[in-house]
């Protein structure tokens, strides 16, 4: 064991899986404060109404009740903040209607807050909130982004004229307009982004405790990013000073984006521990977790490509509602737009790309960044319309998308959409997952299944993405509210153990291991004498949090960036010890040695120095090894790949089963390919979800009829194959590591290659598009609406 | 309110519960084993489930009065007195059988009663199969069932397979 290489690149076993694998995981409802309260929230059960009255009376006689609080008790707190201001066409900023905490004077989406009830136990809550008189008077309500955009569509909110939360667009209009007009050929395709439900399988949490004695706050909660958490309440909600404010995520269980935003209820105990003098704790019921959680995707787009007669992309038209639901979240006006629609060129050469983006308020709980992003609906639509451009002129899957891909030499490549792409080689990573999945055998494995009466059909789809999120400026100038840089901070105790203290968040993604495999390799410090803190406001100077795959290519590099500087003291420290020129000395494998000579000092040694400053040169300087480093990255990063699927679909009840699924991605440099080969595949397990199984269900009114898991349908392990990964890395340019980020990568690759061959499937049919998910209800009527015609073959 | 007297993990507790009290409830919030999570409230996710008397149980579908007199298992119980993890945690952390960690505790109680009930073999679809009544939203279950395999021939004393 001692000499088994534990460094980047190798699949080091997780050290965090010990505390989980033997029930001391230490998760949100975990934590249980002294003389601790239990606040229940009453919700909307209707889409959209007036509060006429709220009698809160007995709710508040009811035994063991501690406080009931209404939006009325609340009105003197901020809304929840909104983290992105888009601008629309003619310049003007986007509709920004308050958030309130608890609803004020109108409900406006199943699952807004209404009332809060606190009381001695979780049930003594639960009961008295039954007793809420609660009059609410309904509204007339929409919740499809078609239904919002009708003329005479009912409003949302008073002041926000055709629920409109704003109108955008990027690109050149008449470069796409001229090339249509000179095409040889149009193809067009209308498809939907389906609603999904996160479903992190820890419902989220919090528990809110208040110091009297020195007026500190703080808050535990189910959060990827607990600074940004203390910056947006505190600042925007609550007015507590950061000093006073501490905000603690523990274990967290998944995320996948939901656990990104700043939540009603965390301002909620919060501010009633403060209230109440006591710590107050909520968990939600996953019913609650259904109608409160943010909600991913929900596009209806139309896509238009003007080709030359080789097949040559030359434009690309872009036109898509999309839902913010009842309020706008946290990052919410981002998605659509800067990670959606300037991702739209993806891995192709298409010289004019034109987006229009329609954001629309509706009476649904609200949408945000659901694992991917925008990325997934841009990948979906661009993957899906050039297997329509192949349906409608007969050009191959495979040679159309070779003609057109982006060459190797041409990085850095500059999209019309905004991005500038630094590196990828997409030839590579096509041939190699053809090749993984046998995409030339597959002709007789399709005839195979024919003989048994089954349908089959194979996809791919070569998508980008762009993660790494992200350069402060750049996103400033699109309206970012905040920087998106991160903070590390290294810390070489005396006896050279080491602490790295991170501002990103591991809700799964296994950062204590790599980490630590990073500071073991630059550092040449044994795995075992590193420790990777993070989530906590207190121990960790700043941080941005973990989301869009960022939490190695930004957050590993301000790591790589304080371990440099703590190599550049411990030089000065060596060349003090050793007598010689600061440079003169070399550090490799944990020895600063003096070049040219055997005299060495290990970390270890100079850290003791360090600290215990008895020979050292104390006037130029200071004691201590321990250094901190902000990292504002300088581009994003461009993860991309090729994904192959092979469905077969069972024609007598509908179901498409994947049964084969093979995805080659480059995600730039790898430090732990175990763990990054598991980001995959549960990265299309959620694709696979998507497609197939998974659709957030509203009624016409704004009613969730898929409102628990007996409804929504979660992928099982008998749902999904085995996962084949594969990756073919380029190097990432411009950030110290190389790294580009795997964390999203199967959520977006995923389900065009799902839908291509499900389509490929059912082409013999005349089946053109097939909209997600791929339920066996509606596969079963395609295919037997179209019985007759089959026959007759 | 009705007093339950129970074994769990081997430690005899007798606790006073609301009669409505679930088993996961008492577990967690009366005896503090917050090892057994609560990922639902409609009993579909698996994230409680625990052995009773040797079988696998969804604590959140069971009263705790029910449980009176039974021996419960949970996943602080599994690992012997002096660390040794069961092989089934073991085969999880070698496999990269979690990533939050939240499913994990069912799943592996899950995991081993479906292993035990098979000493003739399972099969690849019989472990996906038999994993219906867990959900885990990190994995894709890809590795929980690679995991499950491993662990058969170790709980079964047979000899471990190579590995892949
Ligand atoms: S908590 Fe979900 S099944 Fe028991
Ligand atoms: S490991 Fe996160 S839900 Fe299974």
């Amino acid at each position: 064991m001692t000499a088994a290489f534990e460094g980047i690149g190798a699949s080091v076993r997780r050290k965090e899986d010990l505390r989980f694998i033997s029930g001391r995981g230490h998760y949100t409802d975990d934590i249980n404060r002294p003389g601790q309260l239990h606040a229940y929230i009453r919700r909307s059960d209707r889409p959209h109404a007036k509060i006429v009255s709220i009698d809160t009376t007995a709710a508040a006689a009811a035994p063991g009740v501690a406080a009931v609080f209404t939006g009325a008790d609340l009105a003197g707190i901020g809304g929840l903040p909104c983290g992105w201001q888009i601008h629309n066409k003619d310049g003007s900023p986007m509709a920004e209607p308050k958030h309130p905490v608890l609803a004020e004077g109108k409900v406006r989406h199943v699952g807004d807050p209404i009332a809060v009830v606190i009381a001695e136990t979780k049930q003594q809550a639960k009961d008295a909130a039954e007793l809420l008189d609660i009059v609410l008077e309904d509204l007339p309500s929409i919740a499809s982004v078609t239904a919002a955009a009708a003329p005479g569509a009912p409003r949302v909110h008073d002041d926000v004229a055709g629920n409109v939360c704003y109108d955008w667009h990027i690109g050149d209009k008449a470069a796409v307009d001229a090339a249509f007009a000179r095409a040889a050929k149009v193809v067009s395709l209308d498809l939907t982004n389906n609603r999904l439900i996160p479903n992190a399988m820890e419902p989220r949490a919090a528990v809110g405790d208040f110091d009297p004695t020195t007026d500190d706050y703080t808050l535990y909660t189910t959060s990827q990013n607990p600074h940004v958490i203390r910056l947006l309440m505190g600042a925007f909600v609550l007015g507590l000073p950061e000093h006073k404010l501490r905000v603690v995520a523990p274990d967290v269980g998944g995320g996948f984006g939901s656990k990104i935003y700043h939540y009603a209820e965390e301002a909620i105990v919060t501010w009633a521990a403060g209230r109440l003098k006591r710590p107050v704790k909520w968990t939600a019921e996953r019913t609650e977790s259904f109608m409160s959680d943010a909600h991913g995707r929900d596009h209806v787009s139309t896509a238009e490509m003007a080709l030359d007669a080789e097949g040559h992309f030359l434009a690309l038209r872009v036109k898509t509602l999309c839902n913010m639901g009842g309020y706008l979240s946290t990052f919410a006006p981002a998605v659509p737009t800067y990670l959606y629609a300037t991702l739209l060129a993806g891995v192709y050469k298409t010289p004019a790309i034109y987006a229009e983006v329609k954001a629309m308020f509706t009476n649904t709980v609200p949408v945000d960044a659901y694992r991917g992003a925008g990325r997934p609906e841009a990948a979906f639509l661009i993957e899906r319309l050039v297997d329509t451009i192949c349906h409608d002129t007969g050009h191959d899957r495979v040679d159309i998308r070779r003609k057109n891909f982006i060459p190797v030499d041409a990085f850095p490549y500059q999209t019309p959409v905004a991005l500038q792409y630094d590196s990828g080689d997409y030839f590579t990573t096509l041939d190699a997952a053809l090749k993984a999945a046998d995409w030339a055998g597959f002709p007789a494995r399709r005839a195979a299944a024919k003989a048994n009466g089954k349908l089959r059909g194979i996809g791919i789809s070569t998508y980008l993405e762009a993660c790494g999120i992200a350069p402060s400026k750049v996103v400033g100038s699109l309206g970012a509210r905040a920087g998106l840089y991160e903070v590390a901070n290294v810390r070489v105790h005396p006896t050279g153990s080491v602490s790295v203290f991170t501002g990103t968040h591991s809700h799964g993604q296994g950062h204590e291991t790599t980490f630590a495999q990073l500071v073991s390799d630059q550092l040449g410090v044994p795995l075992s004498q590193v420790d990777v803190v993070h989530g906590d406001t207190a121990k960790i100077p700043f941080g941005m949090g973990t989301y869009g795959s960022r939490s190695l290519a930004v957050g590993g590099s301000a790591m790589v960036k304080a371990m440099d500087k703590i190599i550049a003291k411990g030089k000065k420290i060596a060349a003090h010890l050793m007598e010689a020129s600061a440079d003169d000395i070399e550090f490799k494998d944990g020895k600063f040695s003096v070049a040219g000579t055997d005299k060495v000092k290990t970390l270890g040694e100079i850290a003791l120095t360090a600290y215990v400053p008895h020979n050292y040169p104390i006037e130029t300087l200071e004691p201590g090894l321990d250094e901190t480093a902000f990292y504002d990255p300088m581009n994003f990063t461009f993860p991309g790949g090729c994904h192959v699927c092979e469905v077969e679909i069972d024609q007598d009840t509908g179901v498409t089963s994947v049964v084969n699924f093979v995805a080659v991605d480059d995600v730039g440099r790898v430090i732990n390919p175990m763990i990054v080969e598991g980001q995959v595949q549960g990265g299309v397990a959620q694709g696979i979800g998507q497609a197939l199984l998974e659709s957030a269900v509203y009624d016409e009114a704004g009613q969730l009829l898929s409102g628990s898991f007996m409804d929504y349908t979660m992928p099982r392990a008998d749902d999904l194959p085995n996962i084949t990964v594969g990756t073919e890395s380029t190097l990432c340019t411009h950030n110290p590591l190389g790294a580009k980020g795997c964390g999203e990568v199967g959520a977006i690759g995923s389900p065009p290659a799902v839908m291509n061959a499900v389509v490929d499937a059912l082409k013999d049919l005349g089946v053109r598009h097939v909209d997600m998910p791929a339920s066996p209800q509606k596969i079963w009527a395609i295919i037997h609406s179209n019985r007759p015609r089959m026959a007759a073959e | 309110m009705p007093q339950v007297t129970l074994t769990v993990n081997g430690k005899s507790a007798s606790v006073e519960v609301e009669a409505r009290t679930l088993l996961v409830e008492l577990l967690r919030e009366k005896l503090g084993l917050t090892g057994t999570h609560v990922g639902c409230d409609t009993s579909q996710c698996g994230a409680c489930v625990v052995h009773v008397d040797g079988t696998s149980v969804k604590a959140c579908t069971m009263l705790a009065v029910q449980a009176d007199g039974a021996s419960v298992t949970t996943i602080e119980g599994l690992a012997k007195a002096d660390g040794t993890l069961h092989p089934m945690q073991e085969m999880f952390r070698e496999h990269h059988a979690l990533q939050c960690g939240f499913c994990t505790p069912g799943m592996v109680m899950s995991a081993i009663d479906l292993v035990q009930s098979h000493p003739e073999g399972l099969t690849e679809a019989q472990i996906r199969h038999g994993l219906e009544g867990n959900l885990c939203r990190c994995t894709g279950y890809h590795n929980i069932v690679k995991a499950i395999a491993a662990a058969w021939p170790i709980m079964h004393g047979k000899v471990p397979a190579a590995a892949e």
